[in-house]
């Protein structure tokens, strides 16, 4: 766990020291439906392969057999072989079909497969692992870095397949017509070969460079939309626009310059294939007037030296997409690899009935990874049917208190207990059912109201809702909107005003109807009447359940059963309001300034 | 159907005539360079043809060749080899640097957009949308540009080939009139038959990625109500719809390229029987036969280039559709020519009459009247969804109000010249943005202001501590929109923002909400102590803020329903004195609960 944080936002390098080969394996192994069948497609792929020495041969067998026949043109020869050849050629065409086929549908099945094992576990993943990350780079485990490998097994991974074959098979067929040429071939285009790594290298660090600009690129355009009202506020659009054309010339300008390399490492293959054809053409006229070949056999040379061209000319951009596959694979098992440290014992686990629930912290204290302790040794109870406010200054430890209780983190030492039963040991299913937290930003899905509220419990009807709204004290509020439970809360919620979200968000809990409701600084961007509305509202229908309220308004501690309070990680002082301020502590003096605030 | 499909091709072959107007000059040479690869290509099949007749075959007959043809042989098949790659790499290179000029240009046009339009269209357009607008979009438009100049060559190279092959041979030369037309119409089958689902599979790789970004965005709720089977259920629609339809992609795609590949094999086939006859026959040379079977075997691949542009046309134009819509959108806010004497100290605010309405008929704000006279400090406090924010973006112009005016020392804003508001009024959001930059250019904004004076407003923000143990102090670097710094931080640097410019009216919405009490009663105590010159007007629900104000304003049901001091106010306001002493009144009915309950116990 500790590995975790120390990692930062680098998940999806956990195992960059595997080759990639190991890489490979593994996800290969991750999505079985790839290489189901595979044995199949590869003979498809063969007979596909082999097609392409068609033409050559008939070419050179049309010249030898048919023309220059020692007795005269065979004409016979060639109508018989040519049927032939157009027979390989459809049996080719056939075979390529069923190949493509074949790996279209497996490597879309398995990386389907894939996909959706990485989303899951992005949400198995503790809270404490998905904040390390931008959310942005966990969308593009589960989309853009799958695309790509997708896109390589379906085109760079299939060319590269069928070049090698093709590279193969040619060179089988050059060397029974002549070993002299052959080699000759393989001179020209050896260097070639091996300089590609070299080209791909540095073509895929000048794109490197161009995938940085963009990056810095959508950034600065980002800040003209996301900050548009800032923006206007203080009129700082040239400021921005400057920004912005900054960032979009120097994007321009590393993707033209990648641009150069690409066109000169591509045009090579052109540049070796001349090389080759004159040579061949000089060498072979030689060894032609040395009887050493015949005129067929020498021009298929010709024809069979276009097979090396295709795979020089994509070999650098096959390969860069290999290298970005591997790399996209390995982001995504990075994720997959990326131990679930809070972890849900499913089966394992129990499950607790419904009814009051009690919660004992036994010793708990909490660090986060490679941190300082934020919580030392809690000691504390919560009987059934209480009501619990928990106090304390920013960073006194309320927070993680809360988290712990709901399982959202687990404790470094001791352990929290519900119903006597230690939370490590409850299933999330039942545990989830029971226990639901409320935080405080009050995130919406894109959706209606009723779409959101209805969000913990699918099967509630519109009339639940609308008790249940009511119940709350929001019925007027609900009323007010143009078009009641129908209204769309847009993107995260971002129709609504932050008050009215952490509304829906508190409606949306209480509809799940837990048996521990936890809210943290659930109504903080709330104005005071609806705010003590609210609280009034949760207490009467929360008698009979326990709470938990993270408060950051004092009138939440008046009107609980007991008070936790929170100082710089301790559980310093814990007893109803009244007793508390009694006592002259902590409590009090934060209740006194409170009360200078707000009166 | 087919009325769709005409015009996407017609749409698409304009926004081929754009850039090539847009680009002219490199997109010309780009064309011109293909052309030359097209004409050597079929001079290359040339060249070998007349070698095969003139060195190949004699030395094969005769057993015997010369040292001269030889060379001139080698000398010719190089040159034609390098000419070919010169036009591959200008046909290349330049189609390119057209390509992405042109991003870059409609980028910046975009953007510019983006920067003039008015906030009410932001908050039409989801802030996904515009961004993929300005990069996936602008790309798509321009992506048939990259083949494009390879298509154009090759229409150059058929001519040419064509009449090579009607030089060398008539009669083989039909076989080239019905390759070429034969391998062209499957192109258009095959892309006619690909692009409608290519484009679905396009629409729910995004809509994949929309599901992926909201569930990730709000892991937190999914988590804590124990929702993770069924995001992943809903992952997993989308995702196996995305799998059936890449895998409808595939099976035109299989189908399709081995028939392509197999075209010109076949012809090359077909040249051979025929040839072979013809040679036979005498009618023609051997050398003529493998140049024109060379030929085909050459421009198979290239003709296919005329493909690729039609297949990225759908794209192409609903990628353009999108962008065009950005650049059409109007509605600016107009600007006068009036200005503000920007030494004339605080500044007198006028509100007349204003409407606001988010939706149509149900106005947030209903008739707002209000006037704050230069140097006072005004609370204004209204319930949660009472307009209290829309009133603060209007007084510094964020929106114009759909009636009535605001009035700046007496001045509508509407008429005043671009940035004389933003000069005199500076407004500190609830949630303030903060840019990806250094802390000083996150607070000066790019005003020129000394160091000293950024410290005085950070100090006044309650900020300079925290600025402090940053490291690098004011040249510390700030993530993506203030990630790294508490809510609290962000807009304690936001109201050090608004202080630095020292303005004439300071519009506080909410802007403290996120500091603690301790941190924000210093804060409010150094802004009444600074004698800013300013007005201000202020957005608040706590007590203290409140207390900091010479006059409160309570706003009710979208107009202002009372207004005096906060002792007048709750004497004769209800509705205030019940938003205001709402934790008095709860604290005192509890009390008051619980001695009936001792009492009856």
């Amino acid at each position: 766990m500790s590995a975790v944080a120390g990692r930062g936002s680098q998940l999806g390098e956990v195992r960059t020291g595997d080759g990639a080969w190991r890489t490979f394996r593994r996800g290969l192994a991750l999505s079985p439906e790839i290489s189901t069948g595979l044995t199949v497609t590869l003979l498809l792929a063969l007979v596909a392969t082999a097609g392409r020495v068609v033409v050559p041969i008939a070419v050179q067998q049309t010249i030898d057999s048919g023309l220059n026949t020692g007795s005269g043109p065979d004409l016979g020869y060639v109508r018989w072989m040519i049927a032939l050849a157009a027979g390989g050629v459809l049996v080719t065409v056939v075979a390529a079909y069923f190949m493509n086929r074949r790996i279209f549908q497996a490597s879309e099945a398995g990386l389907a497969t894939l996909r959706t094992k990485a989303f899951r576990h992005v949400h198995d993943l503790s809270v404490l692992t998905q904040d390390t990350e931008r959310r942005g780079s966990l969308v593009s485990r589960v989309t853009s870095d799958v695309d790509t490998i997708s896109q390589f097994v379906q085109w760079g991974g299939l060319i590269m397949l069928v070049s090698i074959g093709q590279l193969i098979i040619a060179t089988v067929v050059m060397a029974v017509y002549s070993w002299q040429l052959t080699l000759l071939v393989w001179i020209c285009f050896l260097p070639l070969f091996l300089a590609l790594r070299t080209f791909q290298r540095m073509l895929s660090s000048a794109y490197m460079v161009v995938r940085e600009r963009v990056g810095g690129m959508l950034g600065a355009i980002s800040e003209s939309v996301v900050g548009a009202q800032a923006v206007r506020a203080y009129a700082v659009e040239g400021r921005t626009q400057q920004r912005i054309d900054d960032a979009v010339e120097s994007h321009r300008v590393a993707a033209s310059r990648a641009q150069r390399l690409a066109a000169t490492a591509f045009s090579t293959g052109e540049v070796v294939a001349g090389l080759a054809n004159a040579a061949i053409v000089v060498v072979g006229v030689l060894l032609g007037v040395a009887g050493d070949i015949s005129l067929g056999r020498m021009l298929a040379f010709l024809f069979l030296v276009t097979l090396f061209v295709a795979p020089v000319q994509v070999g650098t951009e096959v390969l860069s997409e290999a290298q970005n596959a591997i790399a996209g694979w390995r982001r995504v098992l990075g994720i997959l690899d990326t131990p679930a440290d809070v972890a849900d014992p499913a089966d394992n686990g129990v499950r607790l009935p419904r009814g009051p629930i009690d919660v004992r912290f036994e010793h708990v204290s909490y660090a986060y990874p490679n941190g300082p302790t934020v919580l030392h040794e809690v000691d504390v109870a919560i009987a059934r049917h209480t009501r619990v406010a928990v106090v304390g200054e920013t960073g006194s430890g309320k927070t993680t208190f809360a988290k712990l209780l709901t399982r959202l983190m687990d404790p470094v030492e001791g352990r929290v207990l519900v119903d006597g039963i230690d939370l490590r040991d409850i299933r999330f299913d039942s545990l989830r059912e029971r226990v639901v937290m409320v935080p405080q930003e009050g995130f919406l899905f894109d959706d209606t109201l009723a779409a959101n509220l209805r969000y913990g419990r699918p099967e509630a009807t519109d009339d639940d809702l609308l008790i249940a709204v009511t119940e709350l004290g929001l019925g007027e509020w609900l009323d007010s909107l143009p078009f009641g439970l129908q209204t769309p809360v847009g993107q995260r919620g971002e129709s609504l005003s932050a008050g009215e979200r952490q509304l829906v968000a508190l409606a949306r809990a209480y509809l799940a109807d837990p048996d521990l409701l936890v809210l943290d600084e659930a109504t903080s961007a709330v104005d005071p009447a609806t705010e003590v509305r609210l609280a009034r509202a949760l207490e009467g229908i929360s008698r009979g359940r326990t709470s938990v309220t993270i408060a950051h308004r004092l009138s939440t501690a008046e009107a609980a059963d007991e008070v936790f309070v929170f100082d710089r990680g301790r559980l310093v002082e814990a007893g109803p309001h009244a007793e508390l301020v009694e006592k002259g502590g902590v409590y009090a003096a934060l209740h006194a300034a409170w009360v200078s605030q707000s009166r | 159907m087919r009325d769709e499909r005409q015009a996407t091709l017609r749409e698409g072959v304009r926004i081929l005539v754009r850039a090539m107007r847009d680009e002219p000059v490199i997109l010309g040479i780009a064309v011109a360079g293909s052309a030359v690869y097209g004409f050597a290509t079929v001079a290359a099949a040339e060249v070998i043809g007349r070698v095969t007749d003139r060195v190949v075959v004699p030395a094969f007959r005769e057993g015997e060749t010369t040292t001269g043809a030889l060379a001139l042989t080698a000398l010719a098949i190089m040159v034609t080899a390098l000419v070919k790659a010169g036009g591959i790499v200008v046909r290349r290179y330049f189609a390119g640097l057209g390509q992405y000029r042109l991003n870059a240009r409609y980028r910046r046009q975009v953007s510019r957009q983006y920067l003039r339009l008015p906030l009410s269209w932001h908050h039409q357009h989801s802030t996904g949308k515009l961004l993929s607008n300005a990069n996936a979009d602008v790309e798509a438009s321009f992506w048939p540009i990259a083949p494009l100049p390879f298509a154009l060559g090759v229409v150059v190279m058929l001519v040419f080939a064509l009449v090579s092959m009607f030089l060398a041979d008539p009669l083989l030369a039909l076989v080239g009139a019905l390759v070429f037309p034969a391998i062209l119409l499957l192109n258009f089958v095959y892309q006619r038959r690909l692009s409608p689902l290519a484009t679905r599979a396009q629409a729910l790789r995004a809509e994949l990625s929309g599901v992926a970004h909201e569930s990730f965005d709000g892991a937190l709720v999914v988590k804590a109500m124990g929702r993770e089977s069924a995001e992943t259920e809903r992952f997993a629609k989308v995702a196996g719809q995305l799998r059936d339809a890449n895998a409808a992609v595939g099976r035109v795609r299989g189908a399709f390229d081995p028939l392509l590949e197999a075209l010109p094999n076949l012809g090359v086939l077909a040249v051979l029987i025929i040839g072979s006859a013809r040679v036979a026959d005498g009618d023609m040379a051997a050398g003529t036969l493998v140049q024109v079977a060379y030929l085909l075997t050459i421009t198979a691949f290239p003709i296919r280039a005329i493909g690729f542009v039609l297949g990225e046309l759908p794209r192409a134009t609903v990628g353009w559709r999108r962008v065009q819509a950005v650049l059409d959108a109007t509605g600016a806010l107009p600007h006068g020519t009036g200005s503000l004497d920007g030494d004339a100290g605080p500044a007198h605010l006028g509100v007349r009459d204003v409407t606001y309405s988010y939706v149509e008929g149900t106005p947030v704000l209903d008739g707002v009247h209000l006037d704050v006279e230069p140097g006072r400090t005004v609370a204004v406090v209204g319930s949660t969804g009472s307009g209290k924010s829309t009133l603060a973006s209007l007084l510094v112009r964020l929106v114009d109000p759909g009636g009535g005016a605001v009035l700046l020392d007496g001045t509508d804003l509407r008429h005043l010249e671009p940035g004389a508001v933003a000069g005199a009024v500076a407004l500190v959001f609830q949630q303030p943005f903060i840019f990806e930059d250094s802390v000083r250019d996150n607070v000066t904004l790019g005003l020129s202001v000394p160091d000293d004076d950024v410290w005085a407003a950070l100090r006044l923000a309650q900020g300079d501590r925290f600025v402090h143990e940053l490291d690098g102090d004011l040249d510390a670097r700030i993530g993506e929109r203030g990630a790294t710094l508490s809510g609290g931080q962000r807009q304690r640097l936001a109201l050090a923002r608004a202080l630095v410019r020292r303005p004439r009216l300071l519009v506080l919405d909410d802007a403290t909400s996120a500091v603690d009490p301790e941190v924000e009663r210093r804060i409010l105590a150094g802004l009444r102590d600074a004698a800013l010159p300013s007005t201000v007007v202020v957005v608040a629900y706590r007590r203290a803020t409140i207390a900091l104000a010479d006059e409160v304003v309570y706003v009710e049901d979208g107009r202002v329903s009372a207004r005096g001091t906060h002792t007048e106010l709750l004497a004769a306001s209800p509705g205030y004195r019940d938003l205001i002493t709402a934790y008095e009144r709860d604290a005192a009915e509890r009390a008051r609960a619980g001695t009936d309950q001792e009492v009856r116990s």
